[in-house]
């Protein structure tokens, strides 16, 4: 079927606009309403002289109800249909499937552009796993250093008659690859943890987008203050978001700081303050305050946002405080203990995993909604303000060690674990 | 008869242990430490076994197999490659290019001695 098959459709879609009913179209220009009908519905072909006569009367140029943006449309749905051989689509009925079904033939485009999508993202997280060359090189370099390790230890603990120069030489080289195990491990560490990397990721996920972003304005937007621009004057940066679906969760972003901004102003953001009072005071949630604390000009806070899920949803490093890249945090985090215990605020010292962890004051808090009111879903937002304390690690009392997630964790027999980490039984076992 | 084993391995500390079990077991041990000029070497030196690692600077271990196993006079030689790099695909090149045996680092002492006595014929 030729595709001017598809004029049928602009027939008739012309016709009624006018509020020309097809007896009298058909009428005037000289052939039966049943086989304009058929025309309509791209059953019959439309001869070149009927064409004329019709656009005549319909006061379009017959060009117009030829060809249009079908055409790159039937090439669409060709091309989806021929990229998964052998699914039985009636290639040689496509302008037909595309005049007649307009809305299903959009959704089967529609598809066929997100599957190539989704396609496309696959091959690039697989690329990226399997030939980042930081994350090849640094896994390569451990397991050298480990191969080594293992040959050379088992030679001096099985080897009873070696002699003392051999013995010597060995020694040196376990030295020597367990300088390169520890260089190696922590360069791995770095890259699973390293959000310092992020914009080097040849896929970035729309909320590190929206999080390097915020991080590269230091984390505060003068703009959303009272009396200022507001969002509508970011809009030139979030446009150059890469991703709609960054764009979309840093618009949605700019205006919760807004809101939280015109509740909780800079001023009332005293060092020290005890956000629950300050939230009291106020007549606002406490993980408004804690939001505002975090963000405030020049604060040193780091800060987590999760839903009921645990999902981290926005993360605001501390120096010396890791953030997990992918997959869950610690589940000692407040944040967490916070998360079962909606409307009261936790508070905690922590203290970082590994040697030399700095020390922290954390306080979180969650919030339960019922967007759906009364028996409809409830939804939690749980916000951790992590602040560190003077001194480092320097200073005495309890504080509860905690790390990013298991499997960068250096702390060794947590009852919390989850998984081995890279750190002791993965690499070493 | 002695073994002679071609060792070809960039990682010293890793060829230093290996040239040491091997000679305990009697074998005569030559290294080189990269691919370049390897092939050549196999033919001049006719070793009865290589050892050679998947990574070599200047030359990949797959293409110093390739270039063993396409001259007739080493292209039967035994080739065992150690590799970091244990993946499925990566084992299936080394099969493509002709390795004889694929051992993943970190292997342990007595399975490399057991698998080299095993292609020696020892």
């Amino acid at each position: 079927m030729a595709r001017a098959t598809l004029t049928g459709t602009r027939l008739r879609e012309r016709r009624m606009a006018l509020g020309l009913r097809q007896a009298d179209l058909a009428a005037a220009v000289g052939v039966s309403a049943p086989y304009l009908n058929l025309i309509e519905h791209n059953r019959r072909r439309v001869s070149p002289l009927l064409l004329d006569a019709l656009a005549s009367h319909l006061g379009v140029d017959a060009e117009a109800l030829e060809d249009g943006a079908e055409g790159a449309q039937i090439e669409e749905l060709r091309a989806a249909a021929t990229a998964l051989p052998g699914n039985g689509a009636e290639l040689d009925r496509v302008e037909e499937f595309a005049g007649r079904f307009p809305g299903w033939a959009a959704l089967a485009r529609g598809l066929a552009r997100r599957a190539a999508g989704l396609e496309r993202a696959v091959e690039a997280l697989n690329d990226r796993m399997t030939h980042d060359p930081h994350l090849s090189d640094s896994l390569h370099e451990v397991l050298s250093a480990v191969a080594s390790v293992r040959s050379t230890a088992a030679i001096l603990a099985e080897t009873e008659d070696i002699e003392p120069e051999w013995r010597a030489r060995f020694l040196r080289n376990l030295h020597g690859d367990s300088e390169r195990l520890a260089l190696g491990a922590e360069a791995l560490v770095a890259f699973l943890d390293g959000s310092d990397r992020a914009e080097a990721q040849v896929v970035i996920a729309p909320q590190e987008e929206v999080e390097a972003w915020l991080a590269a304005r230091g984390w505060h937007l003068p703009e959303l203050e009272p009396g200022q621009a507001g969002p509508a004057a970011l809009e030139g940066e979030v446009a150059g978001l890469a991703s709609a679906a960054a764009r979309a969760l840093a618009r949605d972003w700019t205006q919760q700081m807004a809101r939280d901004a015109a509740r909780v102003p800079l001023a009332a953001l005293e060092e020290g303050a005890d956000p629950v009072r300050l939230a009291a005071s106020l007549g606002v949630e406490v993980t408004v305050v804690l939001r505002r604390m975090a963000l405030a000009p020049g604060s040193e806070a780091g800060l987590a946002l999760c839903d009921a899920s645990g999902a981290l949803v926005l993360r605001k490093p501390a120096e010396g405080f890791g953030f997990p890249r992918f997959g869950s945090a610690c589940p000692l985090w407040p944040l967490y203990a916070a998360l079962g215990r909606p409307g009261s605020p936790v508070m905690a010292d922590l203290q970082a995993a590994g040697r030399g962890g700095r020390r922290f004051r954390a306080v979180a808090h969650c919030l339960p909604r019922h967007p759906e009111g009364l028996g409809g879903v409830e939804l939690r937002e749980a916000a951790m303000l992590v602040m560190p304390l003077r001194g480092g690690g320097a200073q005495g009392g309890t504080a509860q060690v905690v790390g990013s997630s298991c499997r960068v964790c250096a702390r060794a027999e947590c009852p919390a674990r989850r998984e081995p980490s890279i750190l002791t039984d993965a690499v070493m076992g | 008869m002695t073994s002679h084993v071609l060792l070809i391995e960039d990682e010293p500390n890793i060829a230093e242990a290996i040239r040491f079990l091997l000679s305990r077991e009697g074998c005569r041990v030559s290294t080189l430490h990269d691919g370049i000029g390897a092939a050549e070497a196999v033919r001049a030196e006719r070793p009865d076994l290589v050892i050679l690692d998947l990574m070599l600077p200047g030359c990949s271990g797959l293409d110093v197999v390739e270039a063993i196993r396409a001259h007739p006079e080493t292209g039967t030689t035994p080739v065992m490659m150690l590799t970091a790099k244990g993946q499925g695909r990566d084992r299936e090149a080394a099969e493509r290019a002709g390795v004889t045996l694929f051992m993943t680092k970190p292997f342990s002492n007595a399975e490399m001695l057991a698998s080299v006595r095993s292609l020696v014929g020892k």
